[in-house]
């Protein structure tokens, strides 16, 4: 049966994705450019009897999710990088807390209020940890629309299932263009998984806490052990990408979201001329997918394409522990490659390897 | 044997961590007294945060949430949204709901979310060793105003009661105090009613408690007491607003 697909912007896919996957609480504050996926929830969340309240801050927001996932529900916000460094603190004790939860970010281009040009410029401060402490959350980096729609679906089952907070990481481009969608069956969240930790009210079993902080030094450092074992096994299991023509491939392009999209064109177009070009898209940029790397005999060269200075790039290089060379193409600021662009770098650095 | 007095049901055995003299555990007490009289401690969830009552959920049975500084009424309206079915309150500091919190409390106040938020004002930052708050009075010393506090460089103090009182529609808001017996049981009625409020789905419900800090102020427990007694020239107590559908 041909499934019925809608023509949907990116950020209205996602919204749609994460109510079908039982997202039913939503608090956020407007920004550009994640402002379809704010206006959509706030029509479409009473729609299926779910609450979305428009905050008086992101600071308010990320702490309004942080009350509703205490209390055991699919909670989400969204926002646009500099809404999303308001929010580093409470993502924090989110993390802290093992609450699970969505945060979208729809990056604009910074430092500073900069403009709202598409920009891949937060790598760093979604995989790294953007507030204090030891910590890390999952973090999905779709490509489509399509795939705005599925990792919105699935991103409060992972959360679920780890009890961590989850963020997907889009740009302004992927956002606002619409494309077809084939959209997912939603899921009934009252059929869901119990909760035994949620706060409830403390009726007939004893007291449940919620606390981002413990009480003694020992509490602490045990906290963190627990963290640190729950990430080695989101590391073992969760990581995901999509690779192609890697079995010849001598180049191989190394992209994320819009930019893996222009790049993909860009690797066509090489492999036309009859260029050994491969592409490898990290779809979790948190755990980055390091196995992707792991077994690429004739590779001589990777270029990394990121709409920013260069920040996946020290993650690759990582990944690759310095035995190929990696070289970056991109700029921070609102840049954004074209597929010509991109092909003229892979000519340019095939030829240079003198392959 | 018959039992005279005794610890609230919805509380611990948890030994009462505050300094000799310092108002928190009364606070506490009224607010299990409470819980219990109404009968809502299985329904009932209570949140800290940062200041000395960021160990206050050991005292209690009930479900707690432990938040980040200042942020309470907006982590109250996230749980308040998800579960209506209970009944949400938070214990804020002066600092935490006057200064880093000020937005989140006067926009819960706005929305008159069903929550109840108790305030306690003891004119300085305790936990950190005796800074000035928001609350603090003209000429105060505290450890950040050692000269006491200038107006012309810090401005005045803030009566939160009358600023919420003043932009919250449908609310409960009162000032109380815990400097003698009959202030003590006025502070318990006010305890009372604000729950009343959210029970009811009256709206908001806000109840600021005037409270001694010895350590802070530099005071014996006693002298405290009449300190706090000065600050009711600054802080008036009584109730400020009553919702349409709360008995006088």
């Amino acid at each position: 049966m041909i499934k019925e697909k809608l023509l949907l912007s990116g950020n209205e896919a996602l919204g749609e994705g994460a109510v079908r996957g039982g997202c039913r609480f939503f608090f956020g504050y407007p920004i550009t450019p994640q402002g379809e996926l704010f206006e959509y929830l706030a029509h479409r969340l009473p729609e299926v009897g779910g609450t979305f309240l428009q905050s008086e801050s992101e600071i308010a927001a990320i702490n309004m999710v942080y009350g509703a996932a205490a209390a055991g529900k699919r909670a989400m916000t969204a926002s646009s990088s500099t809404g999303i460094s308001l929010m580093q603190e409470g993502i924090s004790f989110l993390a802290a807390t093992q609450l699970p939860c969505l945060i979208v970010n729809i990056m604009r281009a910074g430092p500073g209020l900069g403009r709202v040009r598409p920009s891949q410029a937060d790598y760093s401060q979604a995989t790294k940890g953007g507030g204090h402490g030891d910590y890390h959350m999952i973090v999905l980096a779709p490509a489509s629309a399509q795939e705005m729609a599925n990792l919105g679906f699935e991103a409060l089952s992972l959360a679920d299932k780890h009890r961590t907070p989850v963020m997907i990481l889009g740009d302004g481009m992927l956002g606002q263009t619409m494309e077809p969608v084939a959209l997912p069956e939603p899921i009934d969240p009252n059929q869901l998984p119990p909760k035994p930790w949620a706060i409830t009210g403390a009726k007939g079993r004893e007291r449940n806490l919620v606390l981002a902080a413990p009480y003694t030094d020992d509490e602490l450092i045990a906290l963190n052990s627990e963290l640190e074992k729950k990430y080695a096994s989101i590391q073992e299991q969760e990581a995901r990408w999509e690779s192609k023509f890697l079995d010849d491939a001598v180049v191989v392009v190394v992209a994320f979201g819009s930019s893996a999209r222009m790049s993909e064109d860009a690797v066509l177009k090489a492999r036309d001329e009859g260029l050994k070009v491969g592409l490898i898209r990290p779809i979790t940029l948190w755990p980055f997918p390091e196995q992707a790397f792991a077994t690429l005999q004739s590779i001589q060269a990777f270029l990394v394409v990121e709409m920013n200075n260069g920040q996946m790039l020290e993650d690759v290089r990582l990944a690759t522990q310095g035995d190929i060379p990696v070289y970056h193409f991109g700029h921070g600021g609102g840049w954004v490659p074209s597929t010509q662009d991109i092909y003229q770098k892979i000519v340019e650095l095939y030829s240079k390897r003198g392959v | 044997m018959t039992e005279l007095y005794a610890r609230p049901r919805s509380m611990t055995d948890e030994a009462n961590p505050y300094c000799p003299g310092c108002g928190h555990g009364i606070a506490h007490k009224l607010i299990g007294e409470t819980i219990d009289e109404l009968g809502i401690s299985e329904r009932v969830i209570g949140i800290v945060s940062a200041g000395c009552s960021v160990r206050s959920w050991r005292l209690y049975r009930f479900d707690m949430v432990l938040t980040a500084h200042g942020r309470s009424p907006a982590v109250a309206t996230g749980i308040k949204r998800a579960r209506p079915e209970n009944l949400v309150f938070a214990y804020q500091g002066d600092g935490d709901s006057a200064a880093i919190g000020l937005g989140e409390l006067m926009h819960a106040a706005l929305r008159c979310e069903a929550v109840t938020v108790f305030m306690i004002n003891n004119a300085v930052y305790g936990a950190t060793g005796g800074q000035a708050a928001p609350t603090t009075l003209i000429g105060q010393k505290t450890t950040s105003y050692p000269l006491g506090r200038d107006p012309n460089h810090t401005g005045y103090p803030i009566n939160m009661a009358e600023v919420i009182a003043g932009i919250s529609k449908n609310s409960y808001v009162a000032r109380v105090a815990l400097n003698n017996v009959r202030n003590v049981l006025k502070a318990k009625t006010a305890v009372v009613r604000a729950f009343k409020t959210q029970e009811k789905g009256l709206g908001f419900s806000f109840v600021e408690i005037l409270s001694s800090c010895p350590t802070g102020w530099h005071t014996t427990p006693v002298q405290s007491l009449d300190r706090i007694n000065e600050m009711t020239q600054q802080f008036p107590l009584g109730e400020f607003k009553v919702p349409q559908g709360l008995q006088p």
